[in-house]
């Protein structure tokens, strides 16, 4: 039988070399590609922080080179900044708070690259997600990984069924640290470089200034539910909804609780705060979905659990699709939830669906 | 066996130069010490520079050995610039399409050192512009430092007329970077009327970390590494006599071999163009065809990416080039093709292959078996329309 080729991203990092290599030890002809998502990749040089600096594409260079695979550098600078970098700049603009590694997967590793690999010939793409595929009677559904407290299933949430077909990733079953052993014994040396937390095309990680660089700062008023000025910010989109500190009111509540930011409303350039019991959401309204297996019975409610941030507990909810939207009704309220997030449903471990928080209530 | 059409970048180390290298390095001695062994060290490397002077016909004191044709072009560059801004003279003239160890250091001269620089177009044979040139040396008077074009280019593999441009220069000193040249098309240095000429080993069947700045007799310029001044004091570092030995075996070796190996190579690549057009019929082959290299051809298959083919033609076995990428791998548009006035879009679906001596018609019937394939699948994925 002929070997299924496949392309293995590679960042640069320790998790996309393991998952490189368990490839080629699976029986896969794998071809080593790193993204350069920056256009000027010089600029970044220093930092280091990110998946686009030279050091990255050395450091993912040096592993094909130890695993003994071709690599190749792909160019997805405008892609990326197209669907990434733009998108999450509108998001703050529209008073959401976007995640821009859902995207990337969405529309650079599980779309740009992914087509171009298929174009090519190549059978899949590999990451060093955390998460697992299972083969089902419908195809591959998505699960979340064995090691919890590195679950990935979440920003992959946002492929099609076609996506998740040509997606592999060798890590679900591993925990961290095993994966961070298994590197020095390959004999890769990113077996200790720390983990990217940061938005890599924040290279300084001051998402603020980043913002403001770009979205100017604008002097507007922050208020209560009321509409009452309590103070003035610089940007409203440099706030998140849930936010407590930063805010510099001048003026106390009158019953002395902590105020938190409610709203932001980016056409009139206002932040609202309020207690954090004006906080609570009970029900989250989500679109366009994405299903990432079989699609819900119309209409119909069912039980699962919805999830709402990155690396945020599982909250049992009842949740149906009533044709465009995604909705879930939460058992316990959850407490500063901003749109622009992911809102992803699971049934158990499965990876139902996911759709952009719209409107929370 | 992977087939090799990437000679260009760089090519098999000859069996004579592995042979003189494997018994150079055994020998103890600095070839600047007074003592017999490095005074037979010395000799061996003076033999050697008598070797390579030879083989590109100048005088051996005009030989001075670097470790790369990067670094000789360099020294050259910025030695005749230093040299010249002493007398106010601060415009350098060069081609739009130069080698980028020709093109960054002027253009570092024009950021640091208050350059001028001028750049003369090439048309889309890949020729530079001769009214231009003389224009702009007659608009310039007395204010030329010195003229940099190469000798031939290593992206399409065209010929500059040369001694043309050291006429038309009179009395301004004429550098070319002759590093794809030589050894394979014949060179006189003397009969150019050159000033200077940048040649490297590796291209020549010779090892990897040695080359050597060809500089007019008496001509002092100033260097770029200072310390023991081992070579005319414009040059210095210990002499690296086994890889210099080597070098003039592999120089000697290519330079008898020319008019051989130029009607086999030529052959070889006339057939590489033809199997390839035979497979992809709107394939186009760059640069001009009769004054030009005989191993290096560009071929542009519209509507593909580089990236793509190479990595396709790699998985086959075969290995070829793209233009040029940048610190971080990144592929960047070629600055050659684009001077040629090829558009962006073209300049990315364009491969370089060049071949040697050592290349066959199996091999390039290989590729002819792979190539529509490859093609068919690059479009796909490149999205261009």
């Amino acid at each position: 039988m002929k070997k299924l080729k496949v392309i293995a991203a590679m960042s640069g990092g320790v998790d996309s070399a393991v998952a490189a290599a368990r490839a080629v030890d699976a029986g896969y002809e794998v071809v080593g590609v790193h993204l350069a998502l920056s256009n000027n990749p010089q600029k970044y040089r220093s930092g280091a922080r990110g998946c686009c600096t030279i050091e990255d594409s050395h450091d993912a260079r040096r592993a094909a080179d130890v695993i003994g695979i071709p690599f190749y550098i792909w160019d997805m600078a405008e892609e990326f900044h197209k669907g990434v970098v733009e998108n999450f700049l509108s998001e703050y603009q529209s008073g959401r708070t976007p995640n821009p590694c859902l995207r990337c997967n969405e529309k650079i590793k599980f779309e740009a690259v992914l087509d171009r690999a298929k174009a090519l010939g190549f059978d899949g793409v590999v990451t060093g997600h955390y998460a697992i595929t299972k083969d089902g009677p419908n195809g591959k559904t998505l699960h979340r990984a064995a090691d919890f407290e590195k679950d990935q299933s979440y920003v992959l949430a946002v492929l099609r069924t076609d996506q998740i077909e040509g997606a592999i990733f060798p890590l679900g079953d591993t925990v961290k640290t095993d994966t961070r052993k298994e590197a020095k014994e390959r004999g890769l040396f990113v077996a200790n470089k720390p983990d990217s937390h940061d938005i890599c095309f924040v290279p300084s990680g001051d998402n603020a200034g980043w913002l403001r660089e770009r979205l100017g700062s604008e002097t507007g008023d922050i208020v209560d539910e009321a509409g009452k000025k309590l103070g003035e910010h610089k940007g409203a989109y440099t706030y998140t909804i849930g936010q407590r500190r930063g805010l510099a009111l001048t003026v106390p509540d009158p019953t002395g609780e902590p105020r938190y930011v409610l709203k932001i409303e980016p056409k009139s350039n206002t932040v609202v705060v309020g207690t954090h019991q004006a906080l609570a959401v009970k029900t989250i309204v989500a679109t366009p979905p994405t299903w990432c297996g079989p699609v819900p019975e119309l209409n119909k409610v069912l039980r699962g659990f919805a999830q709402v941030r990155a690396h945020g507990l599982p909250l049992a909810c009842e949740y149906k699709f009533d044709g465009t939207n995604l909705i879930a009704n939460l058992d316990e309220p959850v407490f500063g939830l901003a749109t622009g997030q992911a809102l992803v449903i699971y049934d158990n471990d499965r990876v139902v669906g996911s759709g952009t928080i719209c409107e929370t209530i | 066996m992977p087939i090799y059409f990437d000679h260009a970048a760089t090519t098999p180390i000859s069996e004579v130069a592995i042979s003189a290298l494997n018994n150079q390095i055994k020998k103890l001695g600095n070839a600047s010490s007074l003592h017999s062994a490095g005074r037979s060290v010395r000799k061996d490397l003076e033999s050697a520079r008598e070797e390579i002077a030879k083989a590109i016909d100048c005088a051996p004191s005009e030989v001075i050995f670097t470790a790369t044709g990067t670094e000789a072009n360099n020294l050259a560059i910025k030695g005749l610039y230093w040299k010249a801004a002493k007398s106010n003279r601060n415009v350098i003239i060069t081609s739009t399409f130069e080698h980028h160890a020709v093109m960054d250091p002027i253009a570092w001269l024009a950021e640091h050192e208050n350059a001028q620089v001028i750049n003369i177009n090439v048309d889309r044979n890949g020729f530079i512009l001769m009214d231009e040139l003389a224009q702009a040396i007659k608009d310039n008077q007395d204010k030329v430092a010195f003229i940099s074009i190469m000798h031939s280019n290593n992206e399409v593999g065209t010929i500059q007329d040369i001694a043309k441009v050291v006429k038309i220069a009179g009395d301004i000193p004429v550098h070319a970077d002759c590093v794809q040249s030589f050894g394979k098309v014949a060179l006189s240095f003397k009969d150019l009327g050159l000033t200077a000429a940048t040649i490297s080993a590796h291209k020549v069947g010779g090892p990897l970390g040695v080359a050597a700045l060809i500089l007019k007799r008496g001509l002092d310029i100033e260097p770029i590494l200072h310390g023991g001044g081992q070579e005319r004091d414009i040059r210095s570092g210990t002499f690296n006599a086994p890889s210099i030995v080597s070098f003039a075996a592999a120089a000697k070796e290519s330079v008898a071999a020319i008019a051989d190996r130029d009607k086999k190579v030529r052959a070889l690549k006339s057939e590489l163009i033809q199997t390839v057009k035979k497979n992809v019929s709107d394939a186009w082959v760059n640069g001009d065809q009769v004054n030009c290299l005989p191993g290096i051809t560009s071929i542009t298959f519209p509507k593909t990416d580089s990236e793509g083919l190479l990595l396709l033609l790699d998985s086959e076995g075969i290995a070829c080039s793209t233009g040029s990428a940048c610190s971080a791998g990144v592929q960047r548009p070629s600055h050659v093709l684009l001077a040629m006035g090829l558009t962006e879009d073209e300049t990315t679906s364009t491969l370089r292959f060049s071949v040697s001596h050592s290349n066959t018609l199996t091999e390039i019937a290989k590729l002819g078996s792979v190539i529509a394939s490859v093609v068919a699948r690059s479009r796909a994925a490149s999205g261009k329309k």
